[in-house]
């Protein structure tokens, strides 16, 4: 049998570089992708609105009477605090859902084809951006329907909005190298919520720092989610606002400065 | 554009993971138009050299071209020639079969309307119609291979390709994948192919390289490495198979080689390296009153000679 053969200058001669421009577009198609799994998959919409409902409810009539006396004042001390804890932990979905396109092959797919090599990260973070705003409204809003009420202005109410959403995109990065360096995605969620307990427990989201041991103090008072919950509370039901949140911008873009190069060194390195 | 006839051309190709030798110096050559069958046992290395070739990943030595573009200089322009279907059908699955390949489309720079007509023709010609809208996570086994290949097909390649693409597919699915490879190469795309079947190479393939433990241990058209086998088989049937024994003495006798007798089959088998023996046989067998059901001499099956090439240094 013999091959049917072609001119060897029968295709179009290859572009040297990319113009950036295809770098913008392949991030909004990457956008649109994940944003299309999250219109079909009524789990994941399910999974995203119940957490906070879940998280509310049992955290305010569990707690509410031990830790404040009344359901009600605790419900204005925690739900800040709540509004944190959801969108910290929606941020593990990242990494999971990173995992998941390298096990099943779907990014060997992306890295054959000419596109830029960020936007396969890009354009899974800006997706999960709407991801983490769904789970900021339901948290506000169910939590504003169980009787709590915003007590500074309607614009601070969203600059909070708007600095738990940055707060989390710069953590999604640490979420997408856990994605990036283990194994699968159920190993993804085990490593991540090692290192998520501690850090959002161990803070000041459910309980005021002066109640808890000495050297815990120390860690809570050092850790950045107390910084976010603190601000999220001037924001929202009033108290110092301006250290909290520089405080929590500026770890913010550390943890965007050291984890998101890192997460894209190693996705362009990884096999 | 660089003038070659060869679509790929990879010379020593060395690859290791840790202190596994993926790869211990390859060379593949698969000629513009053509189809390069791989021909390896699980673990010989062929999924190494091509993720290689497809860019996905950097040798530790040697050097490959495709079209005349260096996989690891050039790997934006390699990008824009190949088409890649994976081991493990990488389409997403939380996507729909439309979506799947609209995603690819866009991802290459066509506009949303060329990407629908695009998706909407590929998925036609897969027959994947009736499923487009349905995600691909509800899709068969063979249904999924379908799509993947699709996918890889988006762009319209000129270099494909296809790892195993048939590797745990029913039989039907199975002919299906091989009719629209037949159909590739009609269109001028070349073809790098690994598989573990014998079958699928001799059917496919223009040219076939064995590999075997990271080593390339025999290359040639299908005829050529069956002929390079050396001896063909002469398979005898006695139409009365209590007489099966004496075929097999007579067998014996004449080629100098013990033959194989199957007594469930009635059939006896022998390799010979000499063709002017024929005659002889059939007369003696005509003068002992042997009656025969078949007499036929053929080339050995690829099977014979990829368990000759890789069996005796296990």
């Amino acid at each position: 049998m013999t091959p049917a053969g072609y001119p060897a200058a029968d295709f179009p001669v290859p572009a040297r570089r990319m113009s950036p421009v295809t770098g913008v577009r392949n991030t909004f198609t990457l956008t649109w992708r994940s944003l299309l799994k999250l219109r079909t998959s009524y789990e994941e919409v399910l999974g995203l609105s119940l957490t906070p409902v879940m998280y509310l409810l049992l955290f305010t009539y569990v707690f509410g009477g031990a830790v404040s006396g009344d359901v009600h004042s605790y419900l204005q001390y925690e739900l800040p605090g709540i509004l944190v804890l959801s969108v910290i932990f929606s941020t593990l979905g990242t990494g999971m859902a990173l995992s998941q396109d390298i096990a099943t092959g779907v990014f060997d797919r992306f890295r054959s084809l000419p596109i830029s090599r960020t936007a396969p990260l890009a354009g899974a973070v800006f997706g999960d951006v709407t991801r983490y705003a769904i789970s900021v409204a339901i948290s506000l809003f169910f939590g504003m329907l169980l009787g709590f009420r915003i007590q500074t202005s309607p614009l601070a109410a969203a600059a909070a909005c708007l600095l738990v959403l940055l707060f989390a995109v710069a953590m999604c990065w640490f979420s997408a190298l856990i994605g990036l360096t283990v194994k699968n995605a159920r190993s993804v969620q085990w490593i991540g919520s090692l290192i998520y307990f501690p850090l959002t427990f161990g803070s000041n989201v459910l309980v005021k720092t002066q109640t808890l041991p000495g050297w815990m103090q120390a860690f809570v008072k050092g850790n950045p989610i107390t910084f976010l919950t603190d601000a999220e509370r001037g924001l929202l039901v009033g108290g110092p606002v301006a250290t909290p949140v520089i405080r929590s911008l500026l770890w913010a873009l550390a943890m965007f400065v050291v984890f998101a190069p890192l997460a894209v060194h190693i996705y362009r390195r990884r096999t | 554009m660089v003038a070659t006839t060869n679509a790929i051309e990879a010379f020593g190709l060395v690859k290791r993971f840790g202190k596994t030798q993926a790869l211990a110096g390859v060379d593949l050559t698969a000629r513009a138009g053509a189809v390069l069958g791989i021909l390896g046992p699980n673990g010989a290395g062929k999924t190494t050299a091509v993720r290689i070739l497809a860019t996905l990943l950097r040798p530790d030595g040697g050097e490959a071209k495709i079209c005349g573009y260096d996989v690891s200089e050039d790997a934006y322009q390699v990008r824009q020639l190949i088409g890649l279907t994976g081991q493990f059908a990488s389409v997403d699955d939380g996507l729909s079969g439309t979506n799947n390949l609209v995603m690819i489309a866009r991802l290459l720079g066509m506009s949303r309307a060329d990407s629908k007509s695009r998706a909407a023709e590929l998925l036609d010609r897969f027959e994947l119609t009736d499923a487009a809208g349905r995600p691909a996570s509800t899709y068969s086994g063979g249904m999924r291979r379908r799509l993947d290949l699709a996918a890889s097909l988006v762009g319209r390649p000129r270099i494909l390709f296809l790892d195993e693409p048939t590797t745990g597919l029913d039989v039907r699915s199975r002919n299906e994948v091989w009719s629209i490879i037949r159909g590739l190469t009609a269109d001028g795309v070349t073809v790098l192919l690994t598989t573990q079947y014998l079958e699928e190479a001799d059917q496919l393939a223009h040219d076939i390289t064995v590999i075997d433990r990271g080593k390339v241990i025999a290359t040639g058209t299908p005829d050529q490495l069956k002929t390079q086998a050396g001896s063909k088989v002469l398979q005898v049937t006695p139409a009365d198979a209590s007489r099966l024994a004496e075929v097999a003495d007579l067998l014996a006798e004449r080629s100098g080689l013990t033959p194989s007798a199957n007594p469930d089959s009635g059939l006896v088998s022998a390799r010979v390296t000499d063709g002017a023996l024929l005659p002889l046989v059939v007369r003696e067998l005509d003068d002992k009153g042997i009656e025969l059901a078949e007499f036929s001499l053929r080339k050995p099956s690829l099977d014979e000679v990829f368990l000759q090439l890789t069996g005796d240094k296990s």
